[in-house]
């Protein structure tokens, strides 16, 4: 029969470790001898033995007996006798990812054994099909590697003051972004907090997709402010835009509009900046986002190509989403037109005829190419071109 | 007997939040294996036991005190009651006589003319026991040490530790020379940092006794003691909607009742004259 030997140490000091390193050892219902010399240890094992379930031999004299036997009980078998194991923690397993998350699996790490009798978690996005994307791990795994640092990536020294004009226009630009970025910040967060926990590769990537918009609207903030300015206009029609994508409470769908067709054309956006900007400031600010918000693009666009696989009637559900969407905004302005003045202004560079035909031209090209790269993304999740070409038309005009 | 009664009602103490929340599980439990209960919460066991015995309700959930004063009330009227039910945790309980690790004391005989601690006036495991532990011992109390009572919610029988842990904190402070505590609290206060792991030691243990049970009084029909009995026992560790209720209770096995443990309880009440022969109550400052 093993015996555990607890020594000098008492039942104060961890003492219960050791004899229960030694009752694992052996399967219920057999014994274990334990001896010790700490004052009235024999009490303490008593006392542990009870609360865990375990018999104690209590012969006769057995408070001053150099050793006792300890019976193994089934109350921690008991315990994990109908727990759950909830998938595998490596994705790539078979079966490793549940295709329905069960609600009582809670907020177990993924590959946990469950006890049973949690509580149900009411977790409204726990069918795999909504939301999962074989590569959120992968992108994940990007996003932390392309994390930037605002303070140490970005030379804040680097921006000579351009002529009053322009800097308005950059100001009026960049309060635009800030409004989109909120947008772009609250629709992952918000789905985020609804999504089962299973589904980590997902969950971590949608947290440090809210984590680069923050850091966006941070870094938008503090280029308006790097001459002195506060944020410009902000109007109806752009907060109405965005208004409707908050209201989408399908993962897909707002994914779609947000991800794939605003975030889209915001890297276009980006792109014409960081070509056009006067400063190297503002280039580097829109080089470091641009980057981000590819990414938010592919994992939009990962998703989608995983559910139309499966799904393929969904493509109706999100042309239905495109046009409803310009439905309902048909009645707004669109893009503010000090918007697109300013992206003039930036793309000219200086209020003079020439100047202003160049950046009218600029601005019509990034029209086109935002109109295009909806159009290669909607032809990629399977639209037949002609119905692409047309959706990829109706998109809002205020790009996100 | 025929049942006085037409809802079965059980009395407890409501000594922590809790206790609703355990009665109400097992109040819905057993509605389910089809014998209705009522549950009835008092503030203390004094009045727990007198409606126990006057038959306001017919089951008491009771400490080993509330036990023992039932069984001298129903003596002295010729009447009967039973332990019906038992934790596992509750058999066979120690009290442990604590000091610091570096102490000069090595057996009881060291403590005298010293200050030791103990909980409530009416707690068994850190007064009671502990007095009588001493008594038989040759050690009385006024007498032999000074006894520092650190009373917490009185009525409560000693279920609220707060008595317990004040005392081991005064202990450990040096403001006294041991303190008493029953073994399982001697773990909790090591786990929650009041008895810093090694810098105490057990001077002494009290005998084994039993803590609390199930008590049927004397208006209790046969057969509802029957059923009751078997619904508590066949309450399973492993049924994961039973075991939450177990955790709470602080149980893993219920086992049949027995009054076998309650002799060193009995002589004590008798010897520190807590209550007479009837049952009445003679500590003169007990305020419940």
């Amino acid at each position: 029969m093993p015996l555990v030997d607890l020594g000098r140490l008492g039942f104060d000091a961890g003492a219960h470790l050791l004899v229960k390193h030694g009752l694992a050892a052996v399967a219920v219902g057999e014994s274990i001898r334990v001896s010790g010399q700490a004052p009235g240890w024999q009490a303490q094992l008593a006392a542990w033995c009870q609360a865990q379930g375990h018999a104690l031999q209590t012969p006769t004299g057995w408070l001053r007996q150099p050793a006792l036997l300890v019976r193994r009980g089934s109350a921690q078998a008991g315990r994990w006798r109908h727990a759950a194991v909830a998938g595998h923690s490596d994705a790539s397993q078979p079966g490793a990812v549940a295709a329905q998350a069960d609600p009582a699996w809670g907020l177990a790490a993924r590959g946990a054994a469950v006890e049973a009798g949690a509580p149900a978690f009411a977790f409204r996005l726990q069918d795999k099909a909504e939301f999962w994307s074989d590569q959120a791990g992968d992108l994940y795994a990007q996003a932390v590697a392309a994390q930037w640092n605002a303070d140490t990536d970005i030379d804040w020294d680097q921006a000579p003051e351009p002529p009053a004009v322009i800097e308005d226009a950059i100001v009026q630009v960049m309060t635009y972004m800030v409004e989109n970025e909120n947008a772009a910040l609250i629709v992952p967060a918000r789905f985020l907090g609804e999504l089962h926990p299973h589904y980590r590769e997902l969950q971590a990537a949608l947290a440090i997709q809210v984590a680069d918009e923050a850091r966006h609207i941070d870094v938008f903030t503090r280029r308006i402010r790097r001459h002195g300015r506060e944020p410009a206009l902000s109007t109806a029609g752009g907060q109405a835009s965005l208004h409707s994508l908050l209201a989408e409470k399908d993962f897909s769908v707002a994914g779609f509009l947000l991800s794939v067709l605003g975030e889209g054309s915001f890297v276009n956006l980006l792109q014409f900046l960081q070509t056009y900007a006067p400063d190297p400031l503002t280039r580097q600010i829109c080089r470091l986002a641009a980057r981000d918000e590819a990414r938010h693009v592919a994992l939009g666009m990962s998703h989608l190509l995983h559910r139309l696989k499966q799904e393929p009637d969904f493509r109706h559900r999100l042309a239905q989403a495109v046009e409803a969407r310009h439905d309902a905004l048909a009645g707004t302005s669109g893009l503010n037109e000090e918007v697109f003045d300013a992206l003039i202004l930036v793309g000219a560079g200086a209020m003079s005829a020439d100047a202003l035909a160049l950046g009218s031209q600029g601005v019509q090209q990034l029209m086109q190419d935002m109109a295009d790269g909806r159009y290669t993304k909607l032809v990629r999740l399977g639209f037949e071109r002609g119905h692409a070409q047309e959706l990829a038309s109706l998109h809002t005009r205020n790009f996100m | 007997m025929t049942a006085s009664y037409t809802t079965l009602k059980m009395g407890a103490v409501a000594y922590a939040p809790k206790v609703i929340t355990i009665w109400e599980g097992f109040k819905a439990h057993f509605i389910e294996q089809g014998l209705y209960f009522d549950y009835v919460l008092y503030s203390n066991y004094e009045s727990l036991t007198e409606a126990l015995m006057d038959g306001t309700v017919q089951l008491a959930w009771n400490s080993p005190l509330a036990f023992v004063r039932a069984e001298l009330m129903a003596r002295a009227a010729g009447q009967q009651v039973r332990s019906i039910a038992m934790r596992d945790t509750d058999m066979d309980v120690q009290s442990l006589l604590v000091v610091r690790a570096d102490s000069p004391a090595q057996a009881l005989a060291d403590l005298r003319g010293q200050t030791l601690g103990f909980g409530a006036i009416d707690s068994p495991q850190a007064t009671l026991i502990p007095l009588d532990h001493l008594r038989q011992h040759g050690l009385l109390a006024g007498q032999d040490f000074q006894p520092r009572r650190f009373d917490v919610l009185g009525g409560k029988h000693g279920d609220h530790i707060g008595g317990e842990r004040l005392a081991a904190k005064a202990m450990v402070a040096g403001e006294i020379a041991a303190s008493w505590m029953v073994a399982k609290n001697y773990l909790a206060f090591a786990a929650e940092g009041t008895l810093p792991a090694g810098t105490t030691r057990v001077l002494d243990t009290s005998q084994p006794f039993d803590h609390c049970n199930m008590t049927a009084g004397p208006s209790i029909s046969a057969a509802d003691a029957a059923r009751f009995t078997e619904i508590l026992l066949a309450m399973s560790w492993d049924d994961p909607l039973i075991r939450p209720l177990l955790e709470l209770e602080g149980l893993k096995v219920w086992h049949p009742g027995r009054a076998s443990g309650y002799e060193p309880l009995s002589r004590a009440v008798r010897d520190e004259r807590f209550y007479d022969e009837a049952g009445r109550i003679l500590a003169a400052d007990y305020r419940y």
